[in-house]
C-alpha cells in the first residue's frame, strides 16, 4: 500500500520533471509553450460555467424538494427483495447523478456505522468504483461543444449499474 | 436527449414540491446550488490552467506521441476509429494514469484535450463512438488508490482504513471491462438500426 501511495505522491512532480527536461532538450521554448496552453485552459473553464450551473441547478431541485427521496423510497423494497442492504440505496442511487452528495452520503454511513462494518466497507467501495457519470458528461461534452451524446448516457448509466452490482457482490464475498 | 432530461430533473422536482410542501428548499436550493456551481468552474480554471499547459509542452516535445506509440496495440484494440499515432491517443494515456493513481484533478484537463482532439477527427458536434468508448471507461472510474475514502475512514478510526483498495480495485475492474462491454454492444446496436 505505501508503495502505491508513494507512486502517487512522485508521479506528477517526476511527470513534470521529465516533460521539461525532454522539452528543453528538444529545444522547445517551454515557458511560452506553458502559457500558451495556459490560455486555453481560462476559456475552457469560463466555457464550461454555463453547463455546470446548469446541470448542478437541476439536480438540486430535484433533491431539494423531496422527489428524488420518494422516488428511492418508492424503489426500495424492489432492491431490497434482491438483496441489496436498504441503509446503501440511496448512495447507490445518487452516485451516477451527483458526486458531492454521494460523497457526503458516504462519510455519513462511514460516520454512522463502524467504517470496518459491512455498510462501512460497502459505502466505500462504491464511492471508490464508480464515477459520477453526470459531472463527467457535462464537463467533457460540455467543454468540446457536443450537442448529441448519442448512446453515451446509456452506457455511462448501465456502466454504474453493473458497478454497484460489483462492489455488492465483490464485498459479500471478500468481507461477507 | 440531454435536454429532456434537464427540463425533466428540474420539472419534476418543482412540480413534486408544490404537492410536498418543500417549495421553500426549492427556492433556496436554486441560489445556492447555483453558486456552488461557480464556485467549481473557478476553482477548476487553475488545475485547466497549470495541467493544459504542462501538456502543450509534452505535445511540442513529442512526449505524447512517444506515450501514442508504446501502448498503440492497446489503443488500437479500445479505439479503432482513432488513426495510429494521433495526439489524441497521447491524451486518452495521459487521462487514464493520472486515473489510475488517483489523480482526478489531472485527469480532468487531459480528458477534456482527449475530447478535443477526438471532435476534431469527427468534425461534428455528435458524440462519436471513440468519444462515447473514452467517456464509458472514465464513468465507470478506473482508481487503484481510492484517497478521499481512504481518508474519510481514517477521519472515522478505522483498523484499517486501506482494506478496501482491494475491493475497490475489483469493483472497478468489473465496472470498466463490463463498461467497454456495454459500450460495443450499443455501438452495433446503433449500425444495425443505420442499416450498414
Amino acid at each position: 500500500m505505501s508503495v502505491i501511495t508513494t507512486i502517487s505522491t512522485w508521479l506528477i512532480p517526476c511527470f513534470i520533471l521529465i516533460v521539461l527536461f525532454v522539452a528543453t532538450w528538444r529545444r522547445v521554448p517551454t515557458y511560452e509553450k506553458f502559457v500558451e496552453g495556459g490560455k486555453e485552459g481560462v476559456k475552457m473553464a469560463f466555457s464550461l460555467l454555463p453547463f455546470l450551473v446548469g446541470m448542478i441547478v437541476a439536480i438540486s431541485i430535484l433533491r431539494s424538494s423531496g422527489a428524488l427521496d420518494a422516488f428511492i423510497q418508492f424503489i426500495s423494497p424492489f432492491l431490497i427483495f434482491i438483496g441489496v442492504p436498504p441503509e446503501i440505496i440511496p448512495l447507490a442511487m445518487v452516485r451516477p447523478i451527483s458526486g458531492t452528495a454521494a460523497l457526503g452520503m458516504t462519510t455519513e454511513l462511514i460516520g454512522n456505522h463502524d467504517p470496518d462494518s459491512f455498510i462501512g466497507r460497502l459505502a466505500s467501495t462504491m464511492q471508490g468504483s464508480t464515477d459520477t457519470t453526470l459531472y463527467i458528461l457535462t464537463i467533457y461534452f460540455g467543454a468540446v461543444g457536443i450537442r448529441k451524446m448519442g448512446y453515451a448516457l446509456k452506457v455511462g448509466l448501465l456502466a454504474d449499474l453493473v458497478g454497484i452490482i460489483a462492489s455488492i457482490i465483490v464485498v459479500t464475498l471478500i468481507f461477507g | 436527449m440531454v435536454n429532456i432530461i434537464w427540463a425533466l430533473m428540474a420539472g419534476i422536482g418543482i412540480i413534486y414540491a408544490m404537492f410536498n410542501g418543500t417549495m421553500d428548499k426549492v427556492n433556496e436550493a436554486l441560489f445556492e446550488s447555483a453558486e456552488e456551481a461557480v464556485t467549481l468552474s473557478i476553482g477548476l480554471i487553475s488545475i485547466l490552467v497549470f495541467w493544459l499547459g504542462i501538456m502543450k509542452i509534452a505535445e511540442e516535445a513529442g512526449i505524447l506521441e512517444f506515450l501514442a506509440k508504446v501502448f498503440r496495440p492497446i489503443i488500437v484494440k479500445i479505439f479503432p476509429d482513432i488513426p495510429k499515432d494521433h495526439p489524441a491517443i497521447g491524451y486518452i494515456l495521459s487521462n487514464v494514469t493520472a486515473n489510475l493513481f488517483g489523480l482526478g484533478n489531472a485527469a480532468t484537463p487531459m480528458g477534456i484535450k482527449a475530447m478535443e482532439q477526438m471532435k476534431e477527427l469527427s468534425g461534428s458536434d455528435t458524440a462519436s463512438r471513440s468519444m462515447i468508448t473514452f467517456l464509458a471507461i472514465n464513468t465507470s472510474s478506473l482508481t487503484i488508490i481510492p484517497t478521499t475514502v481512504i481518508s474519510i475512514r481514517m477521519q472515522y478510526d478505522s483498523v484499517s482504513p486501506t482494506e478496501i483498495v482491494g475491493t475497490t480495485i475489483i469493483a472497478t475492474l468489473i465496472s470498466t471491462i463490463s463498461a467497454l462491454i456495454i459500450d460495443r454492444i450499443f455501438y452495433y446496436r446503433s449500425l444495425r438500426r443505420k442499416g450498414i
